[in-house]
């Protein structure tokens, strides 16, 4: 098929951006989204031009490095999809189509269609953990845990971390990732003990990073490509306000 | 080249604990004066520095990704190993250590196998007390599978994600010591060189991949684990940047590098689609609990199925052949991976393949869905079914899938002692980059396992030997002024400038492209001398085209994924060499290593008396019961080959059997 590109190019962060278009002749409908941009590319260095930047790295839809607004949406058209699964056979021949890189305030543009997300560690430094030292643990079977539960948690970590929800979210906002992350941990038995400081850690370590604020848009969910759900986000505002109150009154006494 | 395995004395199942209780260790207060350089964030590399800089040592961990949590580890799917016996079915830390050793094909070091096999059981309790929240069944329990060269089920999973909430559960356990200032984590790095002062291992050079800034870093030790090295074949399970670079680099300052031909070819793979193609897509080895492997009997059927004449569904069962089910009927489809791809090879040469290119078999679950439901299977298998049908447009519930083998892992890797500490002094590999415990070929869920156990259980005792041995007074020593790191700053900025300067017509990527044609013909799932021969020639001639034609466009100075992939094709131009003179070096067949011309014949006493098929791998014990570890010699020249003899005191070598 033939494809009309309209690509972002962005030489780094200091400089400003723009829309380049492309002429893309021959691309097989097996091939995946990134799989195309290897050949734009290809076509690009044999013509002299430099390449166009964009990060990815496992290819499967698992660790999370792909990051491409197309067609105006997070991870393109396909529900549940990463760019990088998803399949040109999905577009036409003769098709235009646009690739943008994120667009938050928490996640700089380094070049191109790249951009810094390390705003998502730090999230992840000020509490997304439950504190087990090495060597320290108990039999893995010692505390059993029901399966509804595991279950749920499971929904939860299988965030890949991609960063779709905030360049979906009109106000550039990390809840559910920071849900997602924060549900996991708070459901299990294992992280009872730190939950009330976690989360508020990791909600304070959101608002410094610069994210947003959330306003209920929902287009997080809409563009995730785990299908994480809003309701995690219902229970991080709960678990927040049960651990606000719990500070309080154990500072009081 | 000095080769001490430094096994420790006694028996078999005492000897990690007798050396725990014999190492050195560093005073807590004295932890914090020595710096350790962790190279790599998987599963190996973050469960190292974490729990390194626990105990107290100043920890700085480097990877090329934007975030330590997208290390390749994550990709992993089916599950994690471990002696447990949860489910009574006779497990043990003996029998996870044996079928690790014979699923190995006796090439791997006996003692570190145990050692894995004993602490397997405290990564599970290590993982779920930080929350990877595991299959469980509906008591709260565990639940577990089996996987390939296993009669029990000794395979801890997380749905189809299994590596990815491991990876998560070290990350933020990783996270937690970075916030707390513990360890300093440097993202976007890829370290270009080791650095050693006086023979030992005391830094390295990096690139900073977004602003191309030259860095040098001095530690008291340093420890690689950088992953495997697959992407030498170019299409692979492997993540885009994969990559030898580090390993090969340590290699070139003098690290031994052992069994590089240990390749291991994964038998489910979702077949090649075209020349376009970038990577290969692994279906989890999981799915031949339920999924059943067949080809067509007839080269006709085959023929007519290619051209999508007939359906998969229209083959009468008389007319399929479970050939792993008929091969080796108590092992049935989980045969181990090495065997299983060898026979899907076997039926595609024979004409009887599937897919458009007549490179698949089918892995069929409407057998499974008659007997469970269709509930179940989605239970179990759903998120690798809509990844299939997300690639390939087929429904796996209605027509089986189609698979082809591909390359998958590395067992090959940097030499190290018992220690895993290499043959430079200070330097330590971890994870899929070092060779040491599974042989010539790994069993599946068992690569999670030693990456844990090696950054988890085995190296905060050993670093820490390495370390007490040197004394407190070499404590943060070497400085990052002293003038090794000038030479090797200056190799790093040489060859960067040598890159941008040829100024070619040819890009990195189609230069890698080509090298892993030649790897995938002449060394891949078959080998043999004269083609071997014919892989150096071509090697050695497309890698002086690559220094004269290579086109790498952009600045030094700048995010350049063009120079980054240049640096590493540079490296697998020279490896892809190093690997097939091994496998031309090892003249008998073993594990993932098939060499044509030894394989069992219709008049070996194995075949006849029924206990091996003709034409399975066959070993030489009596000339070949080593590891062949490679020494350096300088660019163009032949690297000079030793060896670690591999004895075994408890399994004894036989002839593997899965029949
Ligand atoms: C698709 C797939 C599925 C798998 N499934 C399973 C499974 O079910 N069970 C199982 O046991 N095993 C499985 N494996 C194998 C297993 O995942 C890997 O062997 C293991 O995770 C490797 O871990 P590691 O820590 O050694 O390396 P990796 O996780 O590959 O990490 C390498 C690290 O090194 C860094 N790095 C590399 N080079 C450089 C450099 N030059 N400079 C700086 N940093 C560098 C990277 O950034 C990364 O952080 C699977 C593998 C694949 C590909
Ligand atoms: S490249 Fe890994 S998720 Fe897309």
């Amino acid at each position: 098929m033939h494809l009309h590109l309209k690509i972002w190019r962005q030489k780094n962060g200091d400089q400003p951006g723009k829309f380049v278009s492309y002429e893309l002749p021959e691309v097989d409908e097996g091939s995946s989204f990134l799989e195309m941009l290897d050949i734009m590319n290809e076509q690009m260095v044999s013509k002299g031009e430099e390449p166009v930047a964009f990060d990815h790295d496992c290819r499967e839809g698992i660790c999370g490095m792909c990051s491409l607004v197309i067609n105006g949406e997070a991870h393109g058209p396909q529900r549940a999809t990463t760019a990088c699964q998803l399949h040109m056979r999905h577009f036409k021949d003769g098709d235009t189509i646009t690739i943008e890189p994120w667009r938050a305030k928490a996640f700089p543009v380094v070049k191109d269609l790249v951009v810094d997300r390390t705003a998502f560690d730090k999230v992840i430094q000020a509490g997304g953990f439950i504190t087990a030292r090495t060597g320290s643990a108990q039999d893995a079977n010692e505390v059993p845990i029901p399966k509804p539960v595991a279950d749920k948690a499971m929904d939860a970590a299988a965030c890949i971390g991609c960063g779709a929800c905030v360049a979906a979210c009109p106000n550039g906002s990390a809840m559910l990732f920071t849900s997602a992350k924060a549900g996991h941990l708070n459901l299990l038995p294992q992280g009872k003990a730190e939950k009330d400081e976690r989360t508020l850690k990791m909600v304070e370590a959101m608002d410094k990073a610069g994210f947003g604020n959330c306003t209920n848009y929902g287009e997080c969910q809409a563009v995730c490509p785990k299908e994480i759900t809003l309701d995690f986000i219902a229970k991080m505002n709960r678990d927040y306000a049960t651990a606000r109150v719990r500070k309080f009154f154990s500072k009081a006494c | 080249m000095e080769l001490n395995s430094n096994i420790p004395e006694g028996p078999m199942a005492q000897k990690w604990s007798t050396h725990k209780t014999k190492i050195k260790l560093v005073n807590p207060a004295n932890r914090r004066k020595y710096h350790v350089i962790v190279v790599g964030s998987g599963l190996a590399g973050a469960s190292a520095a974490a729990s390194l800089a626990e105990m107290g040592y100043q920890v700085s961990c480097f990877c090329y990704q934007d975030s330590p949590r997208r290390a390749h580890s994550i990709a992993a799917q089916g599950g994690i190993n471990a002696a447990k016996n949860y489910q009574n079915d006779g497990d043990s830390v003996h029998r996870l250590f044996y079928d690790t050793v014979k699923g190995g094909d006796f090439r791997s070091r006996e003692a570190n196998v145990h050692r894995l096999a004993e602490v397997s059981v405290n990564i599970i309790d290590q993982m779920v007390a930080q929350g990877v929240p595991f299959a469980r069944e509906y008591g709260g329990l565990l639940d577990n599978r089996s996987f390939g060269g296993a009669q029990v089920s000794r395979t801890f999973y997380a749905r189809g994600q299994t590596g990815q909430q491991l990876l998560l559960g070290a990350y933020q356990q990783l996270s937690k010591q970075i916030g707390l200032g513990a360890v300093k984590m440097y993202n976007r790095h890829e370290m270009l060189e080791l650095v050693l002062v006086n023979g030992h291992a005391k830094g390295i050079i990096t690139r900073n991949l977004v602003t191309g800034k030259i860095e040098r870093w001095a530690g008291d030790t340093v420890v690689l684990a950088t992953g495997g090295y697959g992407n030498v074949f170019f299409l692979s399970t492997n993540a885009q940047g994969c990559n030898v670079t580090a390993a090969y680099r340590a290699y070139k300052k003098g690290a031994g590098f052992a069994n590089p031909c240990y390749t291991q070819i994964h038998p489910t793979c979702i077949p090649v689609h075209g020349e376009q193609q970038s990577k290969l897509t692994l279906m989890s080895e999981s799915l031949r609990n339920d999924g059943r492997i067949w080809a067509p009997k007839s080269k006709e059927a085959a023929a007519k199925l290619r051209k999508g004449e007939l359906k998969a569904s229209d083959i009468a069962e008389e007319d399929r052949d479970y050939y792993l089910e008929r091969k080796y009927p108590s092992f049935g489809n989980l045969a181990p991976r090495d065997i299983s791809s060898r026979a899907a090879k076997e039926a595609c040469d024979e004409g009887r393949g599937v897919a458009s290119t007549g490179l698949g078999v089918f892995l069929d679950f409407r057998d499974a869905i008659k007997r469970l439901g269709k509930d179940v299977i989605a239970e179990r298998y759903g998120n690798l079914f809509d990844m299939y049908q997300c690639i390939t447009g087929d429904n796996p519930y209605e027509t089986p899938m189609m698979i082809y083998p591909a390359v998958h892992y590395t067992m090959g890797g940097l030499w190290v002692d018992y220690n895993l500490e290499s043959n430079i002094p200070g330097l330590f590999v971890a994870g899929e980059a070092n060779f040491s415990d599974h042989g010539a070929n790994r069993l599946g869920a068992s690569a999670l396992m030693q990456g844990l156990a090696d950054g988890y259980f085995v190296l905060p005792y050993t670093l820490g030997n390495y370390l007490g041995e040197e004394g407190i007074a070499s404590a943060g020593k070497i400085k990052s002024d002293h003038p090794a790191f000038d030479a090797a700053e200056k190799a790093v900025r040489d060859r960067i400038d040598k890159f941008l300067s040829i100024k070619g017509d040819e890009s990195p990527r189609s230069f890698h492209q080509r090298l892993g044609k030649i790897m995938w013909d002449k060394c891949g799932m078959a080998r043999e001398k004269s083609e071997l021969q014919q892989a150096i020639k071509d090697i050695q001639a497309l890698r002086k085209e690559f220094w004269s034609r290579v086109r790498v466009l952009g600045e030094g100075t700048e995010l350049n994924q063009e120079l980054e992939r240049a640096g590493r094709v540079a490296d697998f131009l020279e490896f892809g060499e190093l690997l097939c003179r091994d496998a031309l070096m090892r003249e008998e067949s073993c594990g993932g290593h098939f060499r044509v011309e030894h394989q069992s014949m219709s008049e070996d006493e194995d075949v006849k008396s029924g206990l091996v098929s003709e034409g399975e791998a066959k070993r030489d014990d009596e000339h070949f019961a080593f590891a062949g570890v490679w020494e350096y010699q300088g660019d163009d020249v032949e690297p000079k080959l030793n060896k670690e003899l591999l004895t075994y005191e408890v399994v004894h070598m036989a002839t593997r059997s899965y029949k």
